[in-house]
């Protein structure tokens, strides 16, 4: 209790201590893997593998956004990748802004989609979105409201277990709909891709992606100390209280209803800004990206990592897409049946996760 | 009324939960009663699980309320921290709060204490933590989120160990402590909301012997210093205990005295007693 709050973060667990190093050193040594040796030399490292792993570190910000709500509050989201794709799309937004004229259609203002689709001026929605800090507002905003306003509903309504998860993935699917239908204004099916600049740098350039890929670990260390923060607090023992005996917690005089609320608000805000670093990097974001499946995979993720361990969760993320990248170009048409299979044996046979079972298995061999 | 005194009542007014002494003060009992249930009637679907209930609770006593299943003893309870609304009636704490206006955090925090039947603590969460946890203060989410456990609250959390004999199992994590040793964490959780009413549903319910015994003690302790209603169906752990008792049945008060007049009431023996006196002799 005497130690500043700083290193109360860092230490009594050793798990946290050794995420962060390893976060921050593939932060470090893959860009210069990437920039250092010369093209082509056997031991450089792939723009595209470097972009492959800086969007797994953005799936790990969103899985641990998943676990802080699921593993710590109950909260079973199963619309987590909603907020995730708002976030991208309020980046993407900007990304087709900075094209300007260069588009196909060379129109100063106006993105290819809208002059295909004939719009003669830009939507209400799309002003602003020329500017960053704005785009960047947007991107923790817009998933944020949707999430304060959609939680005050099914909280204050009671909403809870798996009527919660269902109506989540309603939330997921209606956006899918609607972000599919082109006369909302957001490209349609197509989505938003062909991206030039950002902040005024060529986005395909290798100091670009550098940038993007350190952006996205030292996000992925920031939220996963929020996080943290979050869960040794008092408020995290609210929440997780609330997660073991909600009726119990609203008797001894705490209003489940915010709590619930402002964690299932600060995760979506995660979730959306990881969003907004994923886009950038695969150079696209369009309306699969609200598929209910896609959220249903994050909770796998986390299942698969460990629910109620951050690092669990951010390592279940890496493990179960690095399976995906390997299966999909291997063998695609099983990565599916993989998937289920993975999920019924981690809720068979390991309730806590990966990491649930190296923390028995260090326990049994090192006497401590 | 001097400048000072104007200043002092502005700055309450805008920023209310300071002091508070021009509020009026919650439960505030200055007539000796701490609760006035009066003509309370509640009905699911037809069924009057209480029926023009009248019963009054003075400060510092210790009551049981005893009757048999189905006779709305939990109902009551229920209506009393506001789980319940009645159909008709009224419920104060105090002579200043109406119970039936507040929600169920609000009723906590004015001073209303209630332990379930079956214990739940949080069994992930370690002894000193549950405690922690049930410590009266604010209980925003921005106030928790930011501000550590104040010093006086540690102290009370010691206190309370002491007091409920937990000291020793401070940071065991509550799951694995005993059925008896729930009941007391989950008694001491109360106790640190600092509640002027306790509301304590079946305390003894699958204790060993030793347990109950220690139940007793730890219950006559706090009687004086908060009011305790206890609802039990043990004859004899009320017996131990009781001063004045409440007999329900049918949703209303059928008899109320001390435990001699009560259990020679011909309409109590009738209705209950008779039949658990024939169980404990039986035993």
């Amino acid at each position: 209790m005497t130690r500043g709050p700083l290193l109360n973060l860092l230490a009594g667990e050793r798990g946290t201590a050794v995420f962060l190093l390893i976060v921050a050193f593939v932060g470090v040594i893959v860009p210069v893997m990437h920039l250092v040796p010369a093209e082509g030399s056997p031991l450089q490292l792939s723009g595209y593998t470097m972009t492959l792993i800086g969007k797994y570190m953005t799936y790990a910000l969103l899985a641990v956004a998943v676990d802080l709500v699921w593993g710590y509050c109950g909260i079973l989201s199963l619309g987590h990748a909603a907020f995730f794709a708002l976030g991208g799309y309020a980046m993407g937004m900007y990304l087709m802004r900075q094209i300007g004229s260069r588009g196909v259609y060379g129109d100063p203002v106006l993105p290819d989609f809208m002059v295909f689709l004939n719009y003669k001026e830009l939507p209400w929605f799309w002003h602003g979105f020329d500017m960053f800090w704005f785009a960047l507002a947007m991107v923790a905003l817009v998933p944020g409201l949707l999430a304060l306003a959609f939680g005050w509903l099914a909280f204050r309504s009671r909403v809870t277990g798996v009527y919660l998860s269902i109506i989540t993935q309603a939330l997921t699917y209606a956006l899918m709909l609607a972000f599919f239908r082109n006369d909302m204004g957001f490209g349609g099916n197509n989505g938003m891709t062909d991206f030039k600049d950002i902040l005024g740098f060529a986005i395909n350039t290798p100091s670009t992606r550098v940038a993007l890929f350190v952006a996205s670990a030292i996000a992925l260390m920031l939220g996963y100390l929020a996080c943290r923060y979050i869960t040794l607090s008092r408020a995290g023992r609210v929440v997780q209280a609330i997660r073991d005996a909600e009726s119990r917690t609203r008797f001894i005089g705490y209003r489940v209803e915010s709590y619930k609320l402002w964690i299932f608000t600060f995760s979506a805000v995660l979730a959306g800004i990881a969003g907004a670093l994923y886009v950038p990097q695969v150079g696209i974001i369009n309306p699969s990206e609200f598929q209910p499946i896609n959220s249903i995979e994050v909770v796998i993720w986390v299942a698969v990592g460990g629910r109620g361990m951050l690092y669990g969760a951010a390592a279940g993320a890496v493990l179960v897409n690095y399976a995906k990248t390997f299966f999909t170009a291997a063998l695609p048409e099983f990565w599916l049946y993989a998937l289920g299979l993975l999920f019924v044996v981690v809720t068979l046979f390991l309730p806590r996760g990966v990491v649930g079972l190296l923390d028995r298995f260090g326990r049994k061999t090192m006497p401590s | 009324m001097n400048a000072a005194q104007v200043v002092k009542q502005g700055w309450q007014k805008v920023f209310g939960a300071g002091t508070g002494s021009d509020r009026p003060i919650p439960g505030d009992a200055s007539h000796g009663t701490i609760l006035y249930v009066e003509d309370i009637t509640v009905s699911f679907d037809g069924f009057r699980a209480l029926n023009n209930l009248t019963l009054y609770i003075d400060v510092g006593e210790l009551r049981c309320i005893i009757g048999p299943n189905g006779a709305g003893k939990t109902t009551m309870m229920d209506v009393i921290t506001g789980k319940t609304r009645p159909d008709s009636g009224s419920a104060w704490f105090g002579v200043t709060t109406d119970l039936l206006t507040l929600t169920e955090p609000e009723i906590a925090e004015v001073g209303i204490g209630r332990k379930f039947q079956k214990p739940t603590v949080f069994e992930q969460h370690s002894v000193l933590q549950n405690l922690a946890l049930a410590a009266a203060g604010n209980k925003s989410v921005w106030h928790t989120l930011f501000k550590p456990i104040a010093g006086a609250q540690l102290a009370r959390i010691e206190e309370v160990l002491v007091t409920v004999g937990l000291k020793d199992q401070r940071n065991l994590r509550a799951g694995i402590l005993s059925h008896g040793q729930k009941q007391w964490l989950e008694i001491g959780m109360l106790l640190m909301q600092d509640p002027r009413l306790l509301l304590v549903d079946e305390p003894v319910a699958g204790m060993t012997p030793q347990e109950v015994e220690r139940t007793a003690e730890l219950l006559l302790s706090l009687a004086g210093k908060h009011s305790v209603v206890v609802v039990e169906h043990d004859m004899a752990f009320v017996r131990s205990i009781a001063r004045t008792v409440t007999v329900l049945h049918e949703g209303s008060v059928l008899a109320e005295g001390s435990m001699d007049a009560v259990q020679n009431d011909p309409k109590v023996i009738e209705v209950y007693l008779g039949e658990a006196q024939g169980h404990s002799d039986g035993k």
